[in-house]
This record gives structure tokens, sequence and C-alpha cells, in this order.
């Protein structure tokens, strides 16, 4: 057994490794016909450009996107210096430098990877599928009899903040700076995933189809690790399934198969204001210009928002969306499982937690009241502040680099739910209904507690859950996302998770169940 | 200001300083030896199988005691002397006090048997016990075998701790089956089951009779009773607990295996209170033992010492009886009593059912003429406390717990239930013809 898990790590490590090294080799060749091919899809006037173009990049052979990327920058770049300067903001091109080299990049590819699509898809995705399973099937025989099985989590250099952690830590934000800041890299991935593309929606991949696909291939595998591990615990088997459907259905082959059938891209479960740019005016614009099905989806986002979201809050807790929907939840309960013992739980986390999480869907709301104005009333600036620098700040801050780079680079470091717990809008929103309003609270079982910490220890949302088991009180708190764990490894059955009247949910005690009830009476009802 | 000296910063000793200063402003200082922080003792054993660090099973943050002035001081209590309420620490530093609060819980039995201080040979209770176990079983080729002696629940969390890091296990244990002492024969027998398919060489009615040294003081194998030798490298002691009193000799505070204490916890000196697993009650409460060595009652002990410290005299009335525990996977919780086959009375009545392949299984034991429940074990089913302590008050009768046994489940959503399955064995069993009721939330919050 052990031996097969050695040949899935290795096997996963060739894949993995064969992944990394993609984005610096390749042969780009871009002919005179294609580079007309790009100018007209991207509607570009600016012969600066051209011009630029014509003398660095077209009819060249370039070997790796290295040596082509920063000759397309920079002949944008220069274009739009040159244009600026004379004023002439019609052939300004608005393409950023990174998604131009991306666009004539892949369409300029060629060589034994563009040729071999398959096979390099078996050579990347295929071994790390392949080695990836065969490192964790094992389990089912090697974590003996059903049960928890946290033995040696601390003990283990990837699950401890050894060295693996940190190495995990490094790809993660590579591989995230690479998606949001330099497509270009990602072209030759993008070929992997082609064929898939081209069946579902008829359109070549794009990079955040390789994120999508990439990301539903993720979570399928930690799946069954989850499977494996918590196949005792009915709660887990079910809320695993319920995530991993609803983020392959829903965030990936609907929207996918809608593009096919001309209708817009959509994930009907992401609701605004995770989904930040709901209501920007090109969404707004694109969803008014599609017909029926871009009025429903407008109305629907509406909704989800403003009624099926509290509604649902409200009889079954903010965890029915966050750990039985929600894709970065979906990601954090798979991926991110291994880690969720890194979450802090003092008491200064969570006033950090507190103060960031609201600021944030400060900002979101507010920049969306902005958007929504400017959309209505035409006018770019609110109160002097420009509309599209507000939300060019949020997609960056928020959207990029909080969602993306911290919220899943940083599990390996500070746990999970790093985005959810911190960042997110719409969990800051579910949690003021779940605090206030709902009957969801997970329930301490009387004077079982013993104070051991495992609930606490591996609560992946820092929530100090012990705090609340050892004085009988139930834990009603904004940010728990119901994931079930701590109920699952609590040793002596102290914790429920359940959904019951509002009346007797919140309930504060100084003595436990289990003293002379006088005393209680005399203790918690003074 | 009165000054509280707690000699003890166990759950216990913690618990009382809490409340004290939750109800005054009396200076409250806590002594222990063991470890700078109050830590839950139950832990310890994840810390060795990886699952914790040792910094989470401290309960509060380090900040938390200098906030609520809650003075801790590291020093062993060498002396009490009650005429001058001094306290001398070991490196002559003195502790004057106005009242004192003994919490200084228990210390691993050893019966005197041969090499029994050996090195190598070791109990399980202290935050040192844990340093030592990793020094001396760190994995298993430094540890080629440990043996456990004694069959309690620190023994079989031995067993899981060191059957973590693979290392092999032998386990002896003196009863004819494991912890047939307290559980009735099924549950017992189904534990002895569980053991096995852990891989622990269980070996049941078998004493130690010496331990063997090597030449360098280190213990290399066991003997038993029944003339086996058995190699090892590690001897765990977990035959039980003892209150940890030595340091009260000669103080005048009367002790027996315990401090002896009434149901004030107040020893024979005045201003002298002893609370926890090394409190010794004059008359055991109820069918509880005199000196109960468990979690919650330690706490609760504090809860109620607290409130008389600070004016409110109150007993320690503990209420119905309950407890839990963990045996490797298999959860148990227990509310009400339920006796063993040898120590139940003659009007006690056990139903037991037991899943035909899972390890699950439930005892329930009534009055055979009343019907009235007793007490009930689980093993593989959640209970809820609330509900069990409100039957056992209300003194409800078998026929109304079966009926309602859906509103006392407390395992977690999407569990498999086994009411149905565990109400119709009963109904073949006795002749009756009960059907559950849904579970209801009303009747569950029926008196809050």
């Amino acid at each position: 057994m052990q031996i097969i898990k050695k040949i899935g790590l290795f096997t996963f490590l060739i894949g993995l490794i064969i992944f990394t090294i993609l984005p610096f080799v390749g042969e780009f060749e871009v002919s005179s016909t294609t580079f007309d091919k790009v100018l007209r899809e991207k509607g570009i006037s600016s012969e600066i450009f051209v011009q630029e173009m014509e003398r660095n990049v077209v009819g060249k052979e370039f070997s790796g996107m290295l040596s082509l990327s920063p000759k397309i920058s920079n002949a944008l770049e220069t274009a739009n210096t040159q244009h600026r300067k004379n004023k002439e903001y019609k052939k300004v091109i608005y393409t950023g430098p990174h998604d131009m080299a991306a666009a004539v990049g892949k369409v300029g590819g060629s060589g034994f990877v563009v040729d071999n699509k398959g096979l390099m898809w078996f050579l990347t995705f295929g071994l790390g599928i392949l080695g990836a399973l065969l490192f964790i099937v094992p389990d089912v025989v090697l974590l003996g009899l059903k049960g928890i099985k946290n033995n040696g989590i601390y003990h283990e250099n990837a699950t401890n903040r050894g060295w693996i952690a940190w190495m995990v830590f490094v790809f993660l934000v590579s591989f995230y700076l690479v998606l949001y800041f330099r497509s270009e890299y990602a072209v030759n991935w993008t070929y992997l995933v082609d064929p898939i593309s081209e069946f579902l929606s008829g359109n070549p991949a794009g990079h955040w189809f390789v994120y999508g696909f990439m990301y539903c291939t993720v979570m399928s595998v930690m799946a069954v690790r989850m499977y494996i591990k918590y196949r005792h615990n009915m709660y887990q088997m079910v809320r695993t399934t319920s995530v991993l459907f609803f983020q392959i259905v829903f965030a990936f082959l609907i929207p996918e198969i809608m593009v096919r059938l001309q209708m817009p891209y959509y994930d009907f479960k992401n609701a605004f204001p995770l989904d930040y740019d709901f209501f920007f005016q090109w969404n707004l614009k694109s969803l008014l210009n599609s017909g029926g099905i871009g009025l429903f989806i407008l109305v629907w986002g509406i909704v989800l928002t403003l009624v099926i979201v509290p509604v649902m809050v409200y009889f079954f807790g903010k965890r029915w969306y966050c750990s039985w929907v929600c894709g970065c939840g979906g990601l954090a309960e798979t991926l991110g499982d291994p880690y969720r013992q890194h979450s802090s739980k003092s008491l200064f986390s969570w006033k950090v937690e507190r103060w960031l999480v609201h600021s944030v869907l400060v900002f979101a709301v507010g920049m969306t009241l902005m958007t929504l104005y400017s959309f209505f009333t035409e006018s770019s600036t609110v109160l002097g502040l420009k509309t599209q620098s507000v939300q060019s700040a949020y997609s960056l801050l928020i959207g990029a680099f909080f969602a993306g780079v911290i919220g899943t680079g940083f599990y390996p470091i500070f746990g999970n739910r790093v985005w959810c717990r911190f960042g997110c809008p719409l969990a800051a929103y579910l949690g003021f209904v779940q605090r206030f309003k709902s009957r969801f609270r997970i329930t301490t079982n009387g004077g079982q507690c013993i104070s051991c910490g495992n609930c606490s220890t591996y609560c992946e949302q820092g929530i100090d859950v012990r705090a609340y088991a050892q004085k009988g009180e139930n834990i009603i708190r904004s940010s728990c996302v119901g994931c079930g764990i701590c109920s699952a490894v609590c040793p002596r059955g102290v914790l429920k998770l359940e959904n019951g009247p509002l009346k007797g949910r919140i309930n504060p005690t100084e003595i436990l169940l289990g003293n002379d009830v006088d005393l209680m009476e005399l203790v918690n009802k003074k | 200001m009165e000054h509280i000296v707690i000699i003890g910063n166990g759950i216990s000793g913690i618990t009382a300083a809490r409340h004290i200063r939750k109800l005054s402003d009396k200076k409250i200082t806590i002594i222990s030896p063991e470890s700078n922080y109050f830590f839950s003792r139950t832990a310890l054993m994840y810390v060795y199988m990886g699952h914790m660090k040792f910094e989470h099973t401290q309960p509060y943050e380090n900040w938390f005691w200098k906030k609520n002035r809650l003075d801790l001081v590291h020093g062993y209590v060498a002396k009490v002397d009650t005429a001058n309420k001094r306290l001398l620490l070991k490196g002559s530093e003195e502790i004057g006090y106005d009242k004192l609060i003994i919490a200084t819980g228990s210390k691993s039995n050893k019966f005197g048997w041969p090499g029994q201080d050996l090195k190598g040979v070791q109990g399980l209770y202290s935050k040192q016990d844990l340093e030592l176990l990793e020094a001396n079983a760190p994995n298993r080729e430094v540890c080629k075998r440990a043996v456990i002696v004694g069959g309690g629940l620190i023994g079989i969390e031995l067993a899981e701790m060191l059957g973590s890091r693979d290392i092999p296990v032998t386990f002896l244990v003196r009863e004819k089956s494991f912890w047939d002492g307290v559980l009735p024969k099924g549950e017992s027998q189904m534990i002895n089951e569980h053991i096995l398919e852990h891989h622990i060489d269980l070996k049941l009615d078998t004493n130690l009779k010496e331990i063997v040294s090597d030449e360098n003081g280190w213990a290399k194998a066991v003997i038993t009773d029944k003339g086996e030798t058995i190699p090892c490298n590690v001897v765990g002691l977990t035959a039980g607990v003892t209150p940890n009193i030595d340091f009260l000799e000669g103080s005048g505070i009367e002790v027996g295996k315990g401090v002896k204490v009434n149901n004030f916890l107040e020893t024979n000196i005045t201003d002298v209170y002893a609370i926890g697993d090394c409190a010794e009650q004059h008359e055991a409460i109820g069918n509880r033992r005199p000196i109960e060595a468990v979690w919650y009652t330690g706490r609760m002990m504090g809860e109620a010492l607290a409130q008389t410290i600070c004016g409110r005299k109150r007993a320690y009335k503990p209420g119905h009886w309950f407890n839990s525990a963990k045996f490797l996977d298999i959860e148990y919780q227990t509310y009400g009593w339920v006796f063993t086959d040898r120590s139940k009375k003659d009007h006690e009545l056990h139903f037991h059912w037991r899943h035909p392949s899972e390890k699950i299984c439930v005892t329930i034991a009534f009055h055979k003429d009343t019907k009235q429940l007793l007490g009930i074990n689980t093993f593989g089913i959640r209970m809820r406390h609330e509900i069990l302590d409100r039957w056992l008050t209300e003194e409800r009768t078998m026929d109304y717990v079966l009926e309602y046994l859906k509103d006392a489940n407390f395992d977690p959503e999407f569990y498999a239930k086994y009411e149905k399955a565990i109400i119709s064995h009963y109904n073949t069993q006795f002749g009756t013809n009960i059907t559950p009721k849904k579970k209801s939330w009303k009747r569950i919050f029926s008196n809050v």
C-alpha cells in the first residue's frame, strides 16, 4: 500500500512538473493572416502598434513565451504612449499588454504541445489525477477502521507549515499571479483543454477555462479524499457531494453550455456581492441585450441576493451556501481540508476578521451603488470619484488579490478559509442574518465537554468553539459556515449542528447542566 | 483584600478561580509546578497523536490570566502551615493565604510491583508524563513494544496513542473482560472485539508480576502472573489514579485516601477547602464514589465552592450521574446508573440492543416492577444530555423513554437512526407494542 502511495506521489509530481514547465516552452510564430485576424477581433486601429508588431513579431519564430511577450507589450505600450501624447484616444488600445500577448500567443502557438493536445493533457492533468488517486485511495485500507483519523497532522511537514507547505504556498501564489496578471504564460495550458472547451462551448479555451477545469478536477480528486477520510460521517459525505455537484454543474458546465446556446455566461449560484461585477455596466448591458434569458438572469440575480439567500439562511444557516453550494467554499472544503487547523483562534484574529470582512462588504456595496448611479445617470463620476477607478481598485485588490492570491494561495499557512473569513462580502452579509435571525445553531450537549480543544483546533473559520462548549453555550457565530467538522472531531459527542426554533437558541449560561438544579438557577438567572 | 490561594491549576482549581473572580474582587493566586498555564489534561493524548499541539490544549489565551488578575505562581508546595496560614514552597519561598483551596488532582497508582520505578516505566497523567512518553516512545524503532498494565480509560487511551505511531502494544487487563467493573457484559464484550480489531494484543485476566531490568536500569520485559515474559521497551502503568496529597502530611488537614471534605467541600480546618480529584467526601453522594476523578465533577466542585467562598454558601450537589469516553473509534456516553451484572441490584433489569454489523449498542437499565428508567449506556450513538437528565428527574418509565427516544438522539444530521430497530427489539423481548413518536422541538425545548 505504501508503495502504491509512493508511485502515486511520484506520478503526480511528474504531472505537476510538466505542467509547471509548460509556461516557459513552446514555439510561437504569428503569420500576417493570423495577426490580421487578431487585429480585427480586437478592433485595433493603431497603425503604430501594427508597425511595431510587423517589425518585431509577425513572421518571426519565438521559442517560449518569455521571448515573445515583452515584444508585444512593448509594441502596445509604445503605441499607446504615442497616441495619448497625440490625443488620438480612438486609437488607444484598451486590451491590457498581457491579455494582448495571450491573444497573439494563442493563435501563434505551434509545435509539440499544440500538435499533441490529448497526449499533453494526459501528461499533465492525466498524470496528476492518476497520481493523486493512487496516493489517496490506499487510505481506504491504511486509515484502518471508520472514525476520525487525524493522526500525525501536526507531525507531518506538509500539514504543519513545514517546507512542503511553503512550497505549496509558493506554487499556489505563483499560479494565481500568472492567472490574474500574466495570462500569456497560461497559453500552453489552454491548448491542453482546447478539445474539452470546444466540445462544451464551441470555442477554444482561454486561461479562465483552464482555471475552471482545473478547479473542478482538483475538487473532484480531493473530494475522493474527503469521502475516504470521513466515510463514517454521513453529513460530510452528503455535504461534499453537494458542493461538488454545484461546482461542476452550476459553475462549470451550465455557463459553458449557455455560451454554446448564444446565451450570456452565467453561474446561477454565484450571488452578489460575491459576484461583485453583476451590476457592472458591461454585464447589465450584455444581459439587457440577451433577450428573455438575460432578463431572467437579471431578475434571478437580484432575487437570489435579496430573497433566496437570506430566507435559506434563516432556515438552515449560512452553511447552505458557504459549505454546500459555494465554489470558494467547495475548494476550501476539499483541497483546503488538510489545512483547516491553521486558522488562528486568537481574539486578535477575530477582531481583525470583523473589521476586514465588514469593510469589504461596505466597499462592495458602496462600489455597486456608485455603479448603479453611474449606469442610470450616465455620469462617470460620483462625488468626484471615478466609478471606473473604484471598480478597478475593487477588482484588483479584492477580486484578484484577496479572493485569489491570498484566499487560496495562503491555504497551507493561514488555513483554508482566509477569503471566506476575512474577505468575502457575501459571507459578511449572510453572517448578519445567521447571527440575528436564523434557526441554525451548534448545540452544546449539557455538561459533557472536556475542554480538549479538538473542535477549536479544526474549526476552519477560526472560531474558538471550545470557549462556548465548555460553558454549555450554543455556538451562534456569524462566521460559522456549518462544515460540521467540530461535531465530527469531538470525542465526547458534545456538538450538533441543528436548525430549531429561535427561542432558546442563544443560551448564555454560567453553570452547566449536571449541577444541582438550585445552583444552576441561582447563577444563571441572577 | 482577602487572599485566596489555590494549589493546582487543573480544571477544578481554575474553575473555582474564574468564578471567584466573576463574583468578587478578591486577590487570587494559583500555584502549580506542572505547567505555566491551565491546559486540558484529557487532551494530552491528542498531542502525542499529532492531532494538536500542546498550545491547543490551553482553553484560555496567555493574556487571560493577567487581564483577570489571576496570579500564576510556578512552584511546588512542600508544606502547608495551617496554624499560620502559610504555604512553604520548594526553594523556601513562602506565600500567605486567607483561604486555601487544595485542587492538586491525582497521581498514577503504583502497587509495589517489582521494577515499577525502572526507566521506561511510566504513567499517563501529567504534562511531564506526556513529555516522558515522547522521549521513551517516539517511534517503533526506539520502542519496539510497549506493555500497558491496567484496563481502564487511561490504559486504552495510551494504547491508542502508541498505536498511532505503529508501536506494537500488549495490553494487560486484570478483569476477565475489558472494563467489566463498570460496563455490562455485552458492551464490555464489544469493546474487547474493537481492541482486537485495532491489532492490540489484549491479554484479559492477566496481572503484572514483575518488570525486568536491563543492565542500564531500563525496563526490558514484563513477566505476567501467567508466567509469560513479554519483551518491551516501555511499560505504561495505568491502573487507576490516587489523590495527590502527600505534601499535606503533618498539616493537620484530615486525609483518608483523599482530602476529607463535607458537602460544602470544607476540610476539618477552617478556611481550607479541597475540590476535584483530590477531595474525598465523608459520605458518598448517591451512587457516586467518595472520590470522583472525573473532569466535570472537578469543574462542578469549583463552581459550587466559588459560591461558598464569595458568601453564598452552597453545597456540592451533583445532579444525575453522567459521563462519556471514547474507546479508540467508539464513543461512549452514559446517563444515570447502569450497573454491571455483578454489581446491579435485584430490581435492576437491563435491555440491550446491539447493531448486527456495526459497533453500535445501547443498554438501558430500568426498575423491573415500576419500569422506571435508571440509566442508559450508548456506544456509537450520541444522546442529548438535557433530555435524559429531565427523564431521570421526572422518573419516566421505559414505555415513555422508548416512545420519545427520537427526542434524545444527538447524532449529526443524516446519520442512520436506530430507534426503530431498538424499539422493535424491545417490543419482541418484553411483549410490548411501543411505537416511536416523531422528534419534537417543542418537547425538547419545553422547559426553556
